[in-house]
């Protein structure tokens, strides 16, 4: 085998193979105290500790809502938070059968020389707080590297050190218990049309997968958090049944057997456009052999933010927009979605931030 | 898209998609003016140019035999011989619904400064090459690439010299309307447990991938010659199912599912051994988006050539051994071999040539 031999072998194996079983996905909670700060700037709520607690337990504790989820990604702040009657949230999501998983980078920073390109820090010590994060109840994790498309973007050096901090990250958190989310995200911003997305898309995948071969990575024991093919931000919408083609054909020139399950990102996508792209996907016969679901941030927590605006009042009506838009996206992973979902104000509502930083 | 865009693309597809059918396989009936002399000296047959053709027409004139088989790879000379009635082979061929295809490699080199590594030679005017013998009715071609397992083999500049060559060949092809395989060869000699080739054929693969994909070949257009997972040639035998888990799971690692089909090399597997090894792995459950299938050069041809001696009298019996393996194989595609066909003289023995040069 070219993967190393870890003691979680098996245990990784396991995590990631249920992190893909159909009907569920991830939710991704784990904005940094940065990034929610601006989501509770929005509906007018304050950027402290109990306000930061007080939404992921509104999240958590949404009646039916586990049944659809099958991990959530946390940030690492809230790993440690605990329900307001004192309940550990990684414990209340384990009891509920979701996996806590944990967002492990430390943001993006400028490669030099280039125009504007990142790569991603975080690689410093990163095996002991896995161990630490394993401890405390996590059991994957989560590390976005970013890619944009301009004249000469993404350009080798971007692709190949995003690809490798990657790779480096993957093997680490194997080593110590957790299910390594591979994310190369490739923005949505610019005038570019589908194919050119697909293209890059190919070209940065096949790179990953280079780099985790290289790294002795055990892909069964991994999961694929990628970007849809779609065409850029500022270039004409195409339907569903187009994206999911561009999409799927992608990763077949891409993705190994071995991943079993990939979770789209949503980027900017409104939560029905990711959901209903996420529905064709499932619904298209063609070869697949891995699952595709969802790790959706924005497009499954928009409308309860708005519904919410952090009144004790709202929780109810909050928590009836989250269900609703798990029960979609659930749905989507089956390819049985109707379009149905009751829309709540701001589902259909764009959620591109150009050039978006977490 | 990441792959070139040619006249061919549909073509390319169609016939790649077409050698993959379930119950077909390939004749590598490929052997150069060298290596088939060899085989007719060890029957006690004079190496000239009317036997060599009395021997391909042996082979392709067998009744029932070309039903089982999808593509013939041909040397060069016989790509523009005839049957002894003045019928071109190549329209022989493809009157029966099999795709002639073309050996366009030029035999291996030495790496200076390896332990005997090779490279590949052909690339020169490899275009002109392809497009006369598309003229000439071919339809794919074939590159073979070799590597060694050793205490420092393969080195990383070997296998990357043999990717790339593979990868420049098979874009080269697809301009001018080939479907090429892609083989990379990792020879079995060697005392190495199947740990070791299964770590050595992902590694290799991978490269494979990444150099097709930095070459933007149309997978979907190309087909993939790889060796069984299997131990040493000096190290002891393992179970079919042993070596049909083992291959699987390196090509779920490794092998995009838009490859549409793997055509194993027998690399000195006897007859039956190679047969009862690809039905175990059709046999294997698991993720196999590719049809697995065969393109046997020695396998098929072992006990024909002893049954012939090169006489005119024996073409008949000699006809009924490769209609027996090609069936053989044929079953074995689909699972279904039991593994109990007449076994003709030769049919167990083993090919295994040392460091074997065609």
């Amino acid at each position: 085998m070219s993967s190393f031999k870890s003691k979680y072998q098996e245990e990784l194996i396991a995590n990631a193979a249920y992190i893909g079983t159909p009907g569920k996905g991830i939710l991704a909670a784990d904005e940094s105290t940065g990034t929610i700060g601006k989501r509770l700037a929005s509906i007018s709520v304050e950027n402290v500790e109990t306000n930061r607690r007080a939404l992921r337990e509104l999240l958590f504790t949404t009646p039916g809502a586990f049944e659809c989820l099958s991990g959530v990604i946390l940030f690492e702040e809230t790993l440690y938070q605990k329900t307001a009657s004192g309940k550990p949230f990684a414990e209340l999501l384990k009891e509920g059968g979701v996996l806590p998983g944990i967002k492990v980078d430390k943001g993006t920073v400028e490669i030099a020389g280039t125009n504007g390109e990142t790569t991603t820090q975080g690689l410093d010590g990163l095996g002991q707080r896995c161990q630490k994060y394993y401890e405390a109840g996590a059991r994957f994790a989560k590390w976005r590297a970013v890619l944009k498309i301009g004249p000469n973007e993404p350009s080798e050096l971007a692709i190949h050190e995003n690809a490798y901090g990657l790779a480096r990250y993957a093997v680490i958190c194997q080593e110590n218990g957790l299910v390594p989310i591979v994310e190369p995200e490739i923005l949505v911003d610019g005038p570019h049309d589908i194919n050119k997305c697909a293209a890059v898309t190919e070209r940065v995948l096949a790179a990953c997968y280079k780099a985790l071969n290289d790294h002795h990575v055990l892909l069964e024991g991994t999961l694929l958090k990628p970007n849809m093919v779609t065409p850029g931000s500022e270039s004409p919408k195409v339907t569903p049944e187009v994206i999911a083609q561009y999409t799927i054909r992608a990763l077949q020139r891409t993705v190994p057997a071995a991943v079993p399950a990939i979770v789209f990102l949503s980027g900017g996508q409104s939560e029905e456009e990711a959901t209903l792209n996420l529905n064709a996907m499932n619904k298209l016969q063609v070869k697949k052999p891995w699952s595709l679901s969802f790790s959706f941030g924005r497009a499954l927590q928009q409308s309860t933010l708005k519904a919410w605006s952090g009144k004790d009042e709202n929780v109810k009506k909050a928590q009836d927009a989250f269900i609703a838009r798990c029960k979609a996206n659930s749905q989507a992973t089956l390819g049985t979605y109707k379009g149905d979902a009751t829309l709540s104000e701001g589902a259909s509502e764009s959620l591109h931030v150009k050039d978006y930083k977490y």
